[in-house]
């Protein structure tokens, strides 16, 4: 294959420029593979966070032509033979050099969330769960943290409200929680106040960018919008439950028929 | 700078490496109320265990009721070809099923049986189906599981922090360990009573592999430079199927569970070659013809397995054979068909990042066409040596778990066992470190002038006008292995890999970085090299000392398995000169107990779960 | 446009995106409008909104009619009568006016048309990756829009509608919608009712608060007795049309149009409905 040129974003959290390099690419090449000639031939020092190099550990995320993407699973020969391909480092997240950028924040945010409250096991020390009740939760672990989801959600991206929503990543987090058939404690409280909830617009650009296709938006952040819904907003149960006196707080379909 | 201006970090327990192994045991010294620091080398969550894909073995016994850990153990041995440590693989056979159900308690949600309970699938060399999976991404559901259970747990998380080497205090036990912040460049200083590596392998020494660049043998190579020994260093696993094509994905995995779904190999002549290569100590369990492993896979509980599922140094080895023989498919790997075998949305669902990995890198639909696979290197089953039951190496305050520690897996290590093995050893050694560590008053003293020595060491690749580019280094190490020390080697190709790896040794020495040591790939890579090449000698000069073929080390000039090696374990150490050295050690007597246990037969091991 | 760190604009609209992102928002803010004019414009008409048998989905329920109107119903298809008196002499005597805020209360709050809205009239953000509309304190649907959260019961409000045009679907089949005593027959106009009931009950159904009330707000839909849960079917069905959800809003959206439209023709003599009765 031919030689192609790559602009890429080089600097720090002081400044920087784009500068273009040009290499020789193989066959079946996908953006990091460009990345890391760069590295061997032209700029050592070119900083890129990459792991596993097969979409499975979520590090080598980036904007490609403006759109946020994993490196490794961007293939070359999906754009234009005479098309510029623009390396950025994600937005959302300040810069360390390059194309890294420090992703800490949304580390923190994960410790926010209640951990994971298991009920009492079965008689025989084993828990049981059908299939068909976890794979709605296995979904949502399907997640590797590539933050691609986070980068351009534009309530953290451009409205810069970190301090109030955790972001798609930790709504599905919370949701992988809250759906766990074994889980027992109650975050829908902290899903409003805290975590944000109504602070998602449902634009849905997380779900557009995830690479493991998960549905953030309709299988995720909805439904924990709609139990949100359920605790506070609707008359209705809110009367039911007074009626009834269920303070409970999980709407267990199975406790309440 | 001096010392004193050195930021410094104290804890009762240091952890180096936050894979599997490294947070399991982090968490078990925390829950003891330690201060536990954990060293990453990349972002928490992102290390090679999220790359694991078939399953974590445990004799549950949920879909197969005859399972039980002795028959699991049997089975490692087997694999192992009896050179594994054997109280090792006892406590792993015996502990793992504790572990995985530790963490469905912890949140963990495995893919179920009809009963509800943790489904298990076949694996290569395991008798029954073991794996606790959850689709083909196994790896990551237990790495996310440890990493959202440890963040409450207190434990101090320092990651992009890349460990230098070990300090030692002046009695010569551990006493911290110096580091660099991989963002700022900057050194920090850990002080710790005990520390416990968890650093993985090194299989970036080799050209084709499955691992990243963070696998670089550094607890290896620290562990080693303060006197640690290493054992069955030969031992390098080639995991039969990587990708090969295109030629930037090469070596990547693809998970053994194709196999254990119905996957088959097939060479150019579209010929399932694996009947032609049951070795005789497998040949009772193993299927003979193509409607006996048909009716194993349909579930058929007395048929025997396809030959597919035998050991991966097997495959590895037919695959290989096959391929120099001209029989390999177009761009030098053969070929794994599941898309004749299974419905498409079986594929999908079993599969699913299978699926999406030949789909979106190689731009093959494996639900149409089979997938082109071949040898990557995989795993180190040799590694740190360790007491069997405290995990500690023979430098006192320092342990070791996961792949870095040697000894469990023998010969040859069996699919699955090493998210297992990672458990439950993650957890022993950090039982290890919390005796150790309480023993010990207060915080052992740092050598300064060993600290002062290392931070010259680190920066004078930055410092240095002109010299070698560190990648060129890199790229002519993994040469030199791939060619000398592949899958089949010979002392002719073992001996020229050890001469140019000393000129090798050389040329590292005027290895020059560009720019700053902020966020350097290059300086980062300059400084990873020392403990890769340490790392590549020791498998070069344990495999030279290792005349037979055994597992997964295969010697052209000493075909078959010898008896008399069955004796002895390939021991590294540190040798007169500060060179490495490589000595036969002879084995203890097995446990009788253990030992009858392994020659037993499948019926009497069975028959132990009726009672 | 200022190049800032990481070679990122901050500006309204920037964006590095190289291709036409502009096209998606564009088209279907303009497509939404299209259809509000249109409606809107249908209901000040407040004529030839019946034909033969055939009731316009804008109109229906009939509250009160106009016999004076050209194309009016018959009277006995309102609900309570002759149009009333004090109505304002400024306001056309549309039946239309009292009913179309429900229909439009459950599209305007649905999960999907908020989508499509904030990107294309909000500009938060107009497209993914493209620097949305800056706000001095950006609250998302935690103040000014809480009253999202309504969308559950303009759902029932929507439910109910199902059931009215479902009606009027089966009206299209007797000669003046007369059930009791009109012929049967089949029209071209009955079947693009029934096939806007159809549609219509795709999207109502397809509804993420739909989804979440039939079975989403539980944890575990076997827990208890072991087996499957009634539940859990209907929640598997739901999330098969809520994952179209946005074709179903779109579809049912410009048949319901469509039909208005149809009848309209109809009504003025423009089309000819062909049908068993002629």
């Amino acid at each position: 294959m031919a030689e192609r040129t790559f602009r890429v974003w080089r600097g720090d959290a002081e400044g920087g420029e784009f500068k273009d390099y040009a290499v020789e690419l193989d066959r079946g090449m996908v953006v990091l593979d460009a990345l890391h000639l760069i590295q061997a031939q032209h700029a050592g020092d070119l900083a890129v966070r990459w792991n596993c190099k097969a979409g499975k550990c979520g590090s080598c995320s980036m904007e490609i032509n403006g759109r946020p993407r994993l490196s490794c699973m961007t293939r070359i020969n999906e754009f234009g033979s005479d098309e510029l391909i623009t390396v950025r480092p994600i937005k959302t997240f300040p810069v360390l050099k390059d194309l890294v950028t420090d992703v800490s924040w949304n580390y923190d945010q994960n410790k926010r969330i209640k951990p994971f409250k298991p009920k009492k096991k079965d008689a025989d020390g084993n828990y049981r769960m059908m299939q068909r009740d976890v794979e709605r939760v296995q979904e949502f672990r399907k997640c590797i943290e590539c933050y691609l989801c986070q980068n351009v959600c534009h309530v953290l991206r451009d409205q810069d409200r970190k301090d109030a929503f955790v972001g798609p990543r930790f709504m599905i987090r919370v949701a992988s929680l809250e759906m766990h058939p074994l889980d027992v404690e109650d975050r829908v409280p902290e899903t409003r106040d805290e975590l944000g909830s109504g602070m998602c617009n449902i634009t849905r650009c997380c779900t557009d960018v995830c690479p493991e296709h998960i549905q953030i938006t309709d299988n995720g952040i909805i439904p924990m919008k709609e139990r949100v819904v359920d605790r506070y907003y609707d008359p209705l149960l809110w009367l039911l439950r007074k009626i009834t006196g269920s303070g409970k707080k999980k709407a267990s379909i199975d406790s309440e028929s | 700078m001096s010392v004193s201006e050195l930021q410094t970090i104290e804890h009762d327990v240091l952890v180096v490496g936050a894979g599997g192994a490294g947070i399991r045991a982090a968490i078990e010294a925390a829950s003891q109320g330690l201060s536990t620091g954990l060293l990453s080398k990349s972002l928490l969550g992102k290390a090679h265990t999220v790359m694991a894909e078939g399953g974590v073995a445990a004799a549950l016994g949920n879909v197969d009721s005859r399972d039980n850990w002795k028959i699991h153990f049997r089975d490692t041995m087997r694999g192992g070809k009896f050179l594994n440590q054997w109280r090792m693989a006892q406590l792993h056979a015996q502990q793992a099923p504790d572990r995985v159900r530790e963490l469905e308690e912890w949140g963990a949600v495995f893919d179920r049986t009809e009963d509800g309970l943790i489904n298990q699938r076949n694996f290569g060399g395991h008798r029954y189906p073991r794996l606790a999976h959850v689709g083909d991404r196994t790896g990551l559901e237990i790495i996310r599981t440890l990493q959202d259970f440890c963040i409450h747990k207190g434990i101090d998380t320092h990651m992009e922090c890349t460990a230098l080497d070990l300090l030692l205090d002046s009695d010569g036990k551990v006493a911290g360990l110096l580091a660099y912040w991989r963002e700022t460049g900057r050194f920090v200083l850990f002080r710790a009573k005990a520390v416990v590596f968890s650093t993985g392998g090194g299989g970036k020494a080799w050209r084709v592999t499955s691992n990243s660049w963070e696998y670089t043998g550094d607890g290896l190579g620290m562990a080693y430079r303060a006197g640690a020994e290493m054992i069955d260093m030969e031992f390098t696993q080639f995991h039969p199927t990587g990708m090969v094509w295109p030629p930037s994905v090469r070596g990547i995995l693809v998970t053994e569970g194709v196999r254990g779904d119905g996957g088959i190999l097939l060479n150019n002549k579209n010929e399932r070659f694996m009947f032609d290569y049951i070795p005789e100590r497998f040949a009772p369990e193993t299927a003979d013809t193509e409607e006996e492993a048909q009716r194993w896979l349909g579930g058929d509980r007395d048929a025997r397995r396809p030959p597919e599922l035998l050991t991966r140094d097997v495959v590895a080895r037919a695959i290989t054979r096959e391929v120099k023989e001209g029989r390999g498919s177009p761009n030098g790997g053969v070929f794994l068909d599941i898309a004749s075998r299974r419905p498409a949305d079986f594929i999908r669902r079993k599969l699913p990042s299978m699926y999406h990995q030949f789909k979106e890198l190689a731009e093959i639909d494996i639900t149409e066409e089979p997938m082109e696979v071949g040898p990557t290197l995989h795993y180190f089953m040799g590694g740190i040596r360790v007491d069997d039951d405290s995990q500690q190496t023979c430098v006192p305050g320092l342990f070791a778990s996961g792949e870095c520690a040697g000894g469990m897996h023998g010969a040859n290590r069996l699919g699955g066992n090493s998210l297992s093995d990672l458990l439950v050893f993650g957890k022993l050694s950090g039982d290890g470190a919390i005796e150790y560590a309480n023993t010990l008053d207060s915080l052992p003293d740092v050598d300064e002038d060993r600290v002062q020595e290392l931070m010259r060491a680190a920066t004078a690749p930055l410092n240095r006008e002109e010299g070698t580019n560190p990648y060129l280094i890199q790229e002519k190490l993994q040469q030199i292995m791939q060619s000398c020390v592949g899958i089949v080697r010979n002392a002719e190709d073992l001996q020229k890999g050890l001469d140019e790896l000393e000129e090798l040794k050389e040329e590292t020495k005027t290895v020059k970085v560009h720019a700053s040591a902020q966020y350097n790939p290059g300086w980062n890579v300059a400084l990873d090299l020392p403990n890769l090449i340490i790392t590549a000698e020791a498998v070069t000069r344990a495999a030279l000392v290792r005349e037979e073929s055994r597992g997964a080390h295969t010697r052209t000039d000493f075909e078959g398995e010898r008896d008399e090696w069955l004796q002895y374990n390939v021991i590294l150490s540190p040798g007169e000169g500060g060179r490495l050295e490589a000595r036969k050690e002879e084995r203890k007597d097995p446990p009788e107990d253990l030992e009858a246990i392994a020659n037993a037969t499948l019926e009497e091991l069975e028959a132990e779960n009726d009672g | 446009m200022a190049q800032e760190i990481g070679g990122h604009s901050t500006s309204f609209a920037s964006t590095g995106r190289v291709d036409r992102w502009w096209v998606e928002p564009l088209v279907t803010g303009a497509g939404f409008l299209c259809f509000v004019l249109y409606t809107t414009w249908a209901m000040f008409q407040a004529s030839h909104y019946w034909s033969e048998a055939y009731l316009s989905p804008l109109y229906s329920p009939l509250f009160y009619i106009d016999q004076t109107a050209q194309g009016a119903a018959p009277l006995a298809h309102a609900w309570f009568g002759e149009w009333p008196r004090w109505w304002p002499a400024w306001l056309p005597p549309s039946p239309a006016i009292f009913i179309l805020a429900g229909p439009l209360a459950f599209r305007m709050t649905c999960y999907y048309y908020r989508k499509f809205y904030y990107r294309s009239y909000f500009a938060t953000p107009p497209a993914c990756a493209v620097t949305s509309y800056p706000q001095k304190k950006y609250k998302g649907e935690s103040a000014l829009f809480l009253f999202q959260n309504i969308h559950r019961y303009t759902l029932y409000i929507a439910i109910g509608y199902i059931v009215i045009l479902s009606y009027d679907a089966v009206m299209s089949f007797f000669k003046n919608g007369d059930i009791m005593h009109g012929e049967f027959g089949i029209g071209v106009g009955s079947l693009v009712l029934c096939v806007n009931v159809v549609l219509l009950s795709g999207y109502t159904f397809g509804c993420h608060a739909f989804r979440h009330l039939v079975g989403g707000r539980g944890d575990c839909f076997s827990c208890s007795a072991g087996k499957e849960h009634l539940g859990h079917k209907a929640w598997k069905q739901v999330s098969l049309l809520n994952a179209r959800h946005m074709s179903w809003a779109w579809v049912s959206m410009i048949w319901v149009g469509f039909t208005d439209f149809y009848v309209r023709m109809v009504s003025m003599g423009v089309f000819t409905d062909y049908n068993t009765w002629d």
